[in-house]
């Protein structure tokens, strides 16, 4: 049998090693705690600020590549604008969106029913409500702003606009009192910023995956484009600890820092072996000229 | 029957997970059917939504329930039909009219909005008075600001030759460039993880059921 | 004159959609809105060209017997019975053709365009982009080497994010006095992000817009005709 080249061997303990970062640190938990950060406070304060009965829009504009990023935070706000009694109104920019929404409100009222036997159930039409997908991005949001029946004439259900209850004081995206946007990428929380806050002066707060997040930080000003950004897991973690419960985002940082710390290794292994690579190549080349 | 199909579905998640982590070891069988099926799936379920979601609703509905009213909604639906020409290399001409439409409206939509947040908004948010904070690490931080920004906007000016001393704010601004591509980078690996960490969750979990 | 027609079209929808933008009277947003209503319809029939295209390709493949064409079968199955599935049953609160489908609901427990929703699309999906970190490991083993003096900037600054939002940050450098504070790894990571990543990102966003701003003139103004395609 021919045995694997050395980078291919090299590549399958590197994969092995992640796999066991990973595993090991889910299988027995570190019990390590989170700290919040001050742009996820923003979104959370953003709403707790509002009073009950407010219509506020969460736009699921992601599928479920990042749901493990982006359903936890999802799961997290809506938890948060239940408790504090707004009226949920569920887009989406992206297919998959309506799907994902649905498995949030069920799995929220799920955990909130475990928790709390006598907790509200949340009826839909009147609490939440979901108008599922339209593409065209800004120029749908803009759409939004001039009449939200025009762009959502029916929800997914086939329920006209106009015989939805919670609806009916919403006819344009100015009586919306904010916007969370949960964003995989393109359309998604850029669209909702330049249009809802840039053009019709929404709040618009956002949950992105990690690798967006540093792109929307110049939204984060005095000009309150962005209240608030929650970048990944860790941002994930962090309004669930504020919220006071243990969810999926939490227990996923004991891996993600263990994974982090062999990622770094890896990053020092590789660096030290270049050098040594390079110094031998010096000293050879210095032998040959010598 | 409910539950033998919950738990035949949950076998059916594990294989499709197993087979595209099958690549990681090298191209294979399971891997490339794993992939097939998800490209049929993925365009099966946007075209179902692309039905429910916006043709039905936003369209047929409309024309079907109050023709007279919504009547001019069968020119943006002559101008879909002539977009689904394209396939055909006679008639792909025909498609270049809603093309045009859409990239007309959605360049024009796209330049107001983004010289607004991404330009005017941006440069007002540059216009901090480092001064007014009372710790000396906002201080420092929002001069950095401004200084990064100008710097960072100077490295991409490419109309002139950048030599002398114009060279000075665009090293700089790279400099700038660099700690931002770092941190983006350590945000990635976050993302990556991330992902990661969901479907071994899956796998240890709901499937071999070793985490309660 | 067919492609300078599209190019009147384009002008013309691009000015009326600028001059909506300033002149808030009738009748320019009611042209608007109606561009806008338009823009969703035909954005629709754009996403049944690329899957009917997709169907076509993969169609061919099999016809003609291509090399692993058995693969391209699996997706035409796949994608038929998906759509089946979603048309007849419809999906979630939404009815299909056969209504809600109550009867294979309480066999399965979900719609049948659900049940494969979860099953098989959601872990498909999900897994496909989590070999990224696998990706982005081996990368970090071989890949990731300092040279110079940027990269050392770019290492130093990766190396500081990814401790900083950690579980272990606070634990690190926890033992830092208050009076240096913003040394301690999370504080130095927001530090980091909010400043001097800020600045970069502006830079770019400042920079990205204007250039938004010059190839949406040079579209609208019929200098950049690639969208139309080749041919006459």
């Amino acid at each position: 049998m021919k045995m694997p080249e050395r980078s291919v061997v090299e590549r399958r303990i590197v994969f092995l090693l992640l796999v066991l970062a990973v595993a090991l640190p889910i299988i027995f938990p570190l019990g390590l705690k989170t700290q919040s950060t001050p742009l996820t406070e923003q979104v959370y304060d953003l709403v707790n600020s509002l009073p009950a009965g407010v219509p506020v829009i969460i736009s699921f504009d992601y599928d479920p590549s990042t749901i493990t990023e982006l359903q936890p935070m999802a799961e997290a706000v809506i938890e948060h604008a239940w408790k504090k009694g707004h009226k949920i109104i569920a887009t989406a920019m992206w297919p998959q969106g309506p799907q994902v929404a649905e498995m949030a409100f069920k799995d929220v009222q799920a955990r909130m029913e475990k928790q709390n036997p006598s907790v509200k159930k949340h009826i839909y039409g009147e609490d939440f409500i979901n108008l599922g997908y339209k593409p065209g991005g800004l120029v749908t949001i803009q759409g939004m702003g001039r009449s939200m029946e025009a762009i959502f004439p029916t929800d997914t259900s086939g329920l006209k606009y106009a015989e939805i209850p919670m609806l009916k004081p919403v006819r344009t995206l100015k009586d919306i009192r904010y916007v969370i946007s949960l964003s995989a990428g393109d359309p998604g929380l850029r669209d909702w910023i330049m249009t809802a806050n840039g053009k019709f002066n929404v709040p618009v707060a956002g949950g992105t995956t990690a690798v967006s997040a540093p792109g929307f930080l110049p939204y984060v000003n005095d000009q309150k484009q962005l209240h608030g950004l929650m970048g990944g897991l860790k941002a994930a973690a962090e309004y669930e600890l504020l919220l006071g419960y243990e969810g999926t985002a939490s227990l996923g940082m004991n891996p993600q820092s263990v994974a982090h710390i062999l990622i770094l290794a890896f990053i020092l292994f590789g660096n030290i072996r270049a050098w040594k690579k390079r110094k031998a190549d010096k000293l050879a080349q210095e032998a040959r000229h010598g | 029957m409910a539950d033998i199909m919950t738990t035949v579905g949950i076998w059916l998640a594990a294989f499709f997970t197993l087979s595209i982590f099958s690549f990681l070891y090298k191209d294979n069988p399971f891997y490339k059917f794993a992939e097939q099926v998800f490209v049929g799936l993925s365009a099966a379920y946007w075209l179902v939504y692309t039905i429910y979601n916006i043709l039905i609703p936003n369209l047929f509905d409309k024309l079907f329930t109050d023709f007279a009213g919504n009547w001019v909604l069968l020119i943006p639906m002559l101008l879909g039909i002539m977009m689904l020409l394209r396939m055909f290399t006679k008639l792909q001409w025909l498609s270049r009219y809603p093309l045009a439409l859409m990239v007309g409206t959605s360049a024009a939509m796209s330049m107001l909005l983004s010289f607004k947040s991404d330009f005017v908004e941006q440069m007002a948010a540059t216009m901090i008075n480092p001064f007014k904070f009372a710790s000396a690490v906002d201080v420092v931080g929002s001069i950095m600001v401004i200084a990064g920004t100008l710097c960072g906007v100077f490295f991409f000016y490419f109309s002139k030759k950048q030599e002398g001393f114009y060279k000075v704010p665009s090293k700089i601004g790279i400099w700038f460039l660099m700690v931002s591509f770092g941190a983006s980078f350590g945000y990635t690996v976050m993302a990556r993880i991330s992902l990661l960490i969901g479907r071994l969750d899956f796998l240890l979990r709901d499937w071999l059921h070793i985490i309660k | 004159m067919k492609r300078n027609l599209p190019l009147i079209v384009a002008f013309v929808s691009g000015v009326v959609i600028l001059i909506a933008g300033f002149i808030p009277r009738d009748p320019f947003p009611r042209i608007e809105s109606t561009l806008i209503d338009w823009f969703m319809i035909i954005s629709s029939f754009a996403i049944l060209l690329g899957q009917a295209s997709l169907l076509r390709m993969n169609v061919i493949r099999v016809a003609e017997k291509a090399p692993n064409w058995q693969y391209y079968l699996a997706g035409i199955i796949s994608f038929g019975l998906m759509l089946a599935f979603g048309l007849l049953w419809g999906m979630e609160k939404t009815p299909g053709l056969l209504g809600q489908g109550q009867g294979i609901v309480s066999q399965l427990g979900v719609k049948p365009f659900d049940y494969l929703f979860e099953n098989a699309f959601i872990p498909l999906s999900s897994t496909m982009f989590s070999l990224l970190a696998f990706y982005i490991a081996s990368a970090a083993y071989r890949a990731f080497i300092i040279r110079n003096f940027e990269s050392n900037l770019l290492m130093l600054t990766a190396v500081i994010v990814m401790l900083g939002r950690t579980s272990f940050a606070p634990m690190l450098t926890g033992w830092i006095p208050d009076s240096l504070g913003w040394l301690r790894l999370p504080e130095l990571t927001n530090f980091i992000m909010q400043y001097p990543n800020t600045a970069a990102q502006r830079a770019i966003l400042i920079s990205a817009a204007l250039g938004i701003v010059g190839a949406s003139l040079r579209i609208i103004l019929g200098i950049e005709r690639s969208y139309l395609g080749g041919g006459k």
